[in-house]
């Protein structure tokens, strides 16, 4: 299942950081963020639970940039 | 302006204010430290705690790593004044940095200001007015003169003249009657018209063309990646070498029973630090493409992804498919040649007339071409003969037309041959009438087209086509194409691809171009698959890696012109910056620079190079 959500994060090499370390946690297939449109996209591997991915996904993004905001 | 730039800007200003204050107080020692930590801390704070967490993290080789330590090393050594003024710097940087990318960000969806805001919908109690998200399909609508259509569909009732420039780049307004179908996105400029939804917003033209300029800046183009991953070598290979600066030569010295000045060396290791801050091609590399794109979509050019505009900009074979594409993709009456006795018009009408119901393209033709028919040419017993033509009884006598098979099974053998188009031979009662040619024409801009792909540095056009040799060599002629490849079966053209994408040069990449409804292998298969006229046709949109938005051929080199400029600024930026930090990290090592020099080199590259980078989104006189 793929996703799109509005990001707020105000560094392109934050952005890449954060795509980065969030395409090792278990449960995405891939993670796209675009430090110039402000959007991320999120592939989803199977049977896994959007909003408790979102939350983990959160966690991980505050660590490496404190300001980093997924919208929805 | 936002609310975190606000809060940047007041942090930048009081910071600013206080070194200035500082510089004129003659305090010294502890004091002094603890005046200039208060102006320090406030504009550096974000930093500092960026850097600790990416320690924390175990990522800590970012260009906040590279200015804590510049600068807690420069506070350290007593360069109090310094340490302040290179965050100061580096935070006006990148709120610059922040500022500019939202300005484009801004300026690109002003260009793609296609949105409609509502819909007005027919209901039991008159026209009530709701987000273009709410309508179902097979909806009534309602479009005003002035309003934006909300959505796709098909017009019930009204006549008016539709502006499509938001999504074709065109400014030729397009008239449309009822049982038009009409995409979402246009302008109505004269007249009411009613609707009736034929898809839902998600699925309407705008929706999907919003969603495709969006995604795009999410492919990355491999010029992108290379930055990401020099990043991640550099930061951490340029910590190593301040290191080395900073502890060999002292050592040397030592060893050499001179002193060792560790002050000196320290503080040239901390001055290479914040030069070597990769900021400013991180930064300006994506928003180069990001402008290339918005500024290619604002004139009807919808480039997927920055991948493919670095494809098309490299892009020197160009293989059209011809049907559709280069020519008009529908047949037109281009000569009358009637035997003697005949007139011209009673051959077409009589051609015309015998035709009358078939819905073959050719007799399409016809129709158009003879207008309204006299009464007395009303055809009866009509009979198709398929791949050959029609026989029928006009006005009581028996007429043949059609291919010379058919003239040849009438005992009849035609003289006369076309280069170009098709025949169809005209016979009453057995007697030969005359012939008239039928061909798909090359459209009006695709000899310019051609012309300007080759002025672009095109080196080979190539014309595949399913046609016969004789019509695809003399369009071929006419549009100044010298490779022609026809007859071809759809399973030729995808080998025959193959064939030329194998002959290029590494480093250079193929474009072909359709129509995007049954070349999809093909266009798959290109380097870059383009996909022309593609307005309102989902199949298209989907299949290709760049679409254009209307049919006409020369938005294909506007669409490389505009790829090499931004091509052009990627690599002006990478040099540039590259080329003052080699000069100043060189002048920084030897002591010549100090860490106000690196500075404002850091921060003067950054603001060139995103000042460049927006140029890219300028696409007007291209």
């Amino acid at each position: 299942m793929q996703k799109k959500y509005g990001i707020e994060v105000d560094c392109a090499n934050c952005a890449a950081a954060v795509e980065r370390k969030l395409a090792e946690l278990d449960g995405l297939e891939s993670v796209t963020i675009s430090y110039m449109a402000q959007k991320m996209v999120v592939t989803y591997a199977d049977g896994v639970d959007e909003r408790t991915m979102l939350r983990e996904m959160r966690k991980v993004a505050r660590r490496i940039e404190p300001d980093f905001e997924i919208e929805g | 302006m936002k609310k975190r730039h606000k809060k940047a800007l007041a942090r930048i200003g009081s910071a600013a204010l206080l070194l200035i204050v500082l510089h004129f107080l003659p305090v010294e020692g502890w004091l002094r430290f603890a005046l200039y930590l208060v102006p320090y801390l406030v504009v550096g704070y974000g930093v500092l705690r960026k850097a600790a967490l990416g320690v924390v993290n175990r990522q800590p080789f970012d260009e906040n790593l590279l200015m804590a330590i510049a600068t807690v090393g420069a506070m350290i050594l007593g360069e109090y004044p310094e340490g302040v003024a290179v965050m100061l710097f580096y935070q006006i940087g990148q709120l610059f940095e922040d500022y500019a990318v939202g300005k484009s960000r801004r300026n690109i969806s002003d260009l793609m200001d296609i949105r409609p805001d509502y819909a007005n919908l027919e209901t039991a109690d008159g026209i009530a007015q709701v987000a273009p998200e709410t309508v179902a399909v097979g909806s009534t609508i309602v479009v005003k003169p002035g309003e934006r259509v909300p959505l796709d569909g098909t017009v019930l009732e009204g006549v008016s003249t539709l502006n499509m420039a938001a999504l074709t780049g065109e400014s030729a307004p397009r008239d449309v009657a009822p049982g038009d179908a009409i995409i979402s996105g246009s302008v109505n400029l004269t007249g009411v018209l009613r609707l009736r939804a034929d898809k839902a917003y998600d699925d309407s033209t705008v929706a999907r063309i919003l969603e495709l300029v969006e995604n795009a800046s999410m492919k990355k183009a491999r010029t992108e990646h290379f930055i990401t991953k020099f990043a991640r070598w550099y930061t951490p290979a340029v910590c190593i070498a301040a290191l080395a600066l900073a502890i060999l030569p002292p050592v040397v010295r030592l060893g050499m029973g001179l002193p060792a000045n560790w002050g000196g060396w320290v503080y040239r290791a901390l001055t290479f630090l914040v030069i070597s801050c990769p900021c400013a091609m991180v930064i300006s590399i994506p928003l180069s493409f990001f402008g290339g794109i918005g500024g290619a979509s604002a004139r009807g050019i919808l480039i997927k992804g920055s991948s493919y505009l670095e494809l098309l900009a490299k892009t020197d074979r160009v293989v059209f498919d011809k049907t559709g594409t280069l020519t008009r993709g529908s047949f037109e009456v281009t000569g009358v040649f009637p035997e003697a006795g005949v007139t011209e018009t009673e051959l077409l009408q009589l051609a015309a007339a015998a035709e009358r119901y078939s819905d073959h393209p050719v007799s399409r033709s016809l129709q158009q071409a003879a207008g309204p028919l006299p009464e007395a040419m009303t055809a009866a017993d009509a009979q198709e003969l398929s791949g050959r033509g029609v026989i029928a009884v006009v006005d009581g006598k028996r007429v043949a037309a059609g291919n010379l098979a058919l003239m040849r099974e009438l005992g009849l053998e035609p003289q006369g041959d076309s280069a170009a188009g098709t025949l169809v031979h005209v016979a009453r009662e057995g007697q030969y009438l005359g012939r008239i040619e039928i061909a798909d024409r090359p459209k009006p801009g695709a000899a310019g087209a051609v012309a300007a792909l080759r002025h672009c540095g095109v080196s080979r056009v190539v014309m595949l086509t399913g046609d016969r040799a004789q019509a695809a060599e003399a369009a071929a002629r006419e549009l100044g194409i010298t490779e022609v490849r026809s007859e071809l079966l759809p399973a030729d053209k995808v080998a025959e691809l193959d064939r030329l994408l194998a002959e290029g040069e590494s480093g250079r990449s193929l474009a072909f171009v359709g129509d995007g409804i049954n070349d999809a292998p093909v266009l798959a298969r290109a380097d870059v698959g383009v996909a022309m006229g593609a307005i309102g046709s989902d199949a298209a949109i989907e299949a290709a890696d760049v679409v254009l938005m209307d049919d006409d051929p020369e938005k294909l080199a506007l669409a490389m012109r505009i790829s090499r400029k931004t091509m052009r600024i990627v690599w002006q930026n990478i040099v540039f910056a590259l080329a003052v930090k080699a000069v100043c990290l060189a002048l920084g090592a030897l002591g010549i620079a100090g860490m106000w020099m690196a500075i404002f080199a850091d921060v003067g590259v950054m603001v060139l190079c995103v000042l460049n980078a927006t140029r890219a989104l300028v696409v007007k006189n291209l």
